[in-house]
């Protein structure tokens, strides 16, 4: 039977008017303050940089003023290659603390009781509620007087703390998910408790590696305020050099490109853990 | 149900720990009868007085609050709009619209901030303050009312808006009295949680807000760089104590929308 058609228009109108003047207005806001911006930190990338900071005019005398000079800059020189390293550096450590601490408190939660699962998990997001900086203050007040802070192990701390719900979570929705008769099986062939996990459970737990992996070690990335307030001058990241291009140097087609870049290795990144976290095919 | 091994649950308690224990540092020393956050002396509510006698402190507040205030009011009528709009199926345009809805959730918040920064400055030539800091909350908010809302859209069931129909009900008056009443719920919490995330945000702001204006989180950061304060630990604890009160409330009013999005 065909349905009449002001029923299928009220299906399709999920009961609010029309459907392209609700979206126009946040469509017009974002593309203004979120697409607009965005391209044009890209073009900045190509500009020069103005006498007195900011960008210089895109038209002088005549030409186009576009150039590769702040991506030349940034391959030319050592010190910017170190920084990148180094970030990536502090990432992987990051990443492999949380990983180290989520995977047990994850595994302990997925295999308690199932109407204590929630309360346990909202322990583990409950700290995260508050504010960023007050976060990283209390390792200030912490690591200040056991004369600890100002070094990169008081960075990594910092970061640790900061981002390990993002490690906590996807493992466990992974965990959580487990077929407890597998392990059973398992058991009654004579599997000890070593290899049960090594062969049944950290196989299937990869995908939720890769996608904790993925939530922390791409944040850590961008973040200049945990350096910033924990590390010493030594202990700059990518996100602090951004920072001082737009803010302090005023150096903002570097600020840009340097923004252009930790993107793309940023996608790549992205791009490679979606595709390690890709279902795959598994043994019936 | 098998249990763990213990040493599985030993392991997991010293993580909990790990979490809350710098936290319970802050609290604890917002009470202490010392300036020095090293040992306990004694018990005292004095750096709460400190903290409400602190006039740049009280003006950060009030510019905090003003403009998570104006923020999520602005971010829930065009985060709404935009749930609505991604709930409805047949709309080749609106295609796009989770795109630009939920990009700058998934920006990094630097990158976002020093678009912004750069747009603000070199485009609109706008002086920063009170109005870039509002326009950037509003547009990292958005994208959080919409899924909200349209995650409670989807569970409503549609032979309603047909009944509505049938009933002889305009497009407008169904919306009115049908829709909007069942995702109700959905809005507030998505009013909370933009207020939430607007007057916590730090990074963002930090690049926008000019040299103006100040909003809590900034004047935290500028104390913290200078040296560790019982002050600062009691605006802490108060902050926090306000989040957990928000979050708790938004999880109340949208239980199923919340999970798991916090």
């Amino acid at each position: 039977m065909i349905e009449p058609r002001h029923r299928q228009r009220a299906a399709a109108s999920r009961g609010s008017p029309n459907g392209w003047l609700l979206g126009a207005p946040p469509a017009v806001f974002l593309l203004v303050f979120f697409l607009a911006p965005a391209l044009l930190m890209v073009g900045a990338s190509f500009q020069e940089p103005g006498e007195f900071g900011g960008l210089a005019p895109l038209l002088q005398d005549g030409r186009l003023n576009l150039s590769l000079e702040s991506y030349r800059f940034f391959f030319g020189d050592r010190i910017y290659a170190e920084i990148f390293l180094r970030s990536f550096i502090v990432a992987a450590a990051t990443t492999l603390i949380c990983l180290m601490l989520a995977y047990p408190l994850a595994l302990a939660i997925a295999q308690s009781a199932k109407r204590r699962r929630d309360l346990l998990v909202l322990l583990v997001i409950l700290p995260f509620a508050s504010n960023f900086l007050i976060r990283i203050y209390a390792w200030i007040v912490l690591l200040g007087p056991a004369g600890l802070l100002y070094t990169p192990g008081a960075v990594i701390a910092g970061m640790v703390y900061v981002h390990l719900p993002f490690m906590v979570l996807p493992l466990y929705a992974n965990l959580e998910k487990h077929d407890p008769a597998l392990l059973e099986a398992a058991q009654d062939l004579g599997a000890g408790r070593w290899t049960r996990f090594r062969r049944i459970t950290l196989p299937l737990s990869l995908p939720g590696v890769w996608a904790g992996s993925a939530l922390v070690f791409i944040p850590v990335l961008g973040m200049f305020a945990v350096p910033e307030l924990l590390g010493g001058t030594r202990d700059m990241l990518i996100g602090n050099l951004i920072k001082e291009q737009f803010l302090d140097n005023r150096d903002w087609p570097l600020g840009a490109s340097l923004s252009i870049l930790l993107t793309v290795g940023v996608l790549l990144l992205a791009g490679l853990s979606a595709w390690s976290a890709r279902p795959r095919r598994s043994v019936p | 149900m098998k249990r763990g091994a213990p040493g599985l649950w030993a392991a997991a308690l010293s993580v909990y720990a790990f979490l809350y224990v710098p936290l319970a540092i802050v609290v604890l020393f917002s009470f202490n009868d010392s300036m020095l956050s090293a040992e306990w002396v004694g018990f005292t509510t004095r750096w709460y007085a400190t903290l409400f006698a602190d006039q740049q402190m009280l003006d950060a507040a009030a510019n905090s609050l003003f403009i998570a205030l104006s923020a999520a009011s602005l971010s829930t009528v065009l985060g709404t709009m935009a749930g609505l709009a991604m709930a409805r199926r047949r709309s080749a345009w609106l295609g796009g619209l989770p795109l630009l809805v939920l990009g700058p959730v998934a920006m990094p918040e630097l990158l976002l901030g020093v678009s912004l920064l750069l747009f603000f400055r070199q485009v609109l030539d706008l002086t920063l303050g009170l109005l870039s800091i509002l326009i950037a909350h509003v547009t990292f908010s958005i994208g959080f009312v919409a899924v909200v809302v349209r995650s409670s859209l989807a569970m409503l069931d549609e032979s309603i808006f047909e009944a509505a129909r049938d009933l002889g009900a305009s497009s407008w008056q169904t919306f009115r009295h049908v829709t909007l009443p069942l995702i109700r719920p959905a809005v507030l919490a998505g009013f909370l949680m933009s207020f939430t995330l607007s007057i916590d945000d730090f990074v963002i702001t930090f690049f926008v807000a000019g040299v103006g204006v100040t909003t809590l989180p900034l004047q935290i950061y500028s104390l913290i760089k200078v040296a560790v304060t019982p002050e600062i630990n009691a605006v802490s604890t108060l902050l926090m104590a306000l989040t957990l009160t928000l979050i708790a409330l938004a999880a109340k009013l949208a239980p199923d929308a919340l999970k798991g999005r916090l």
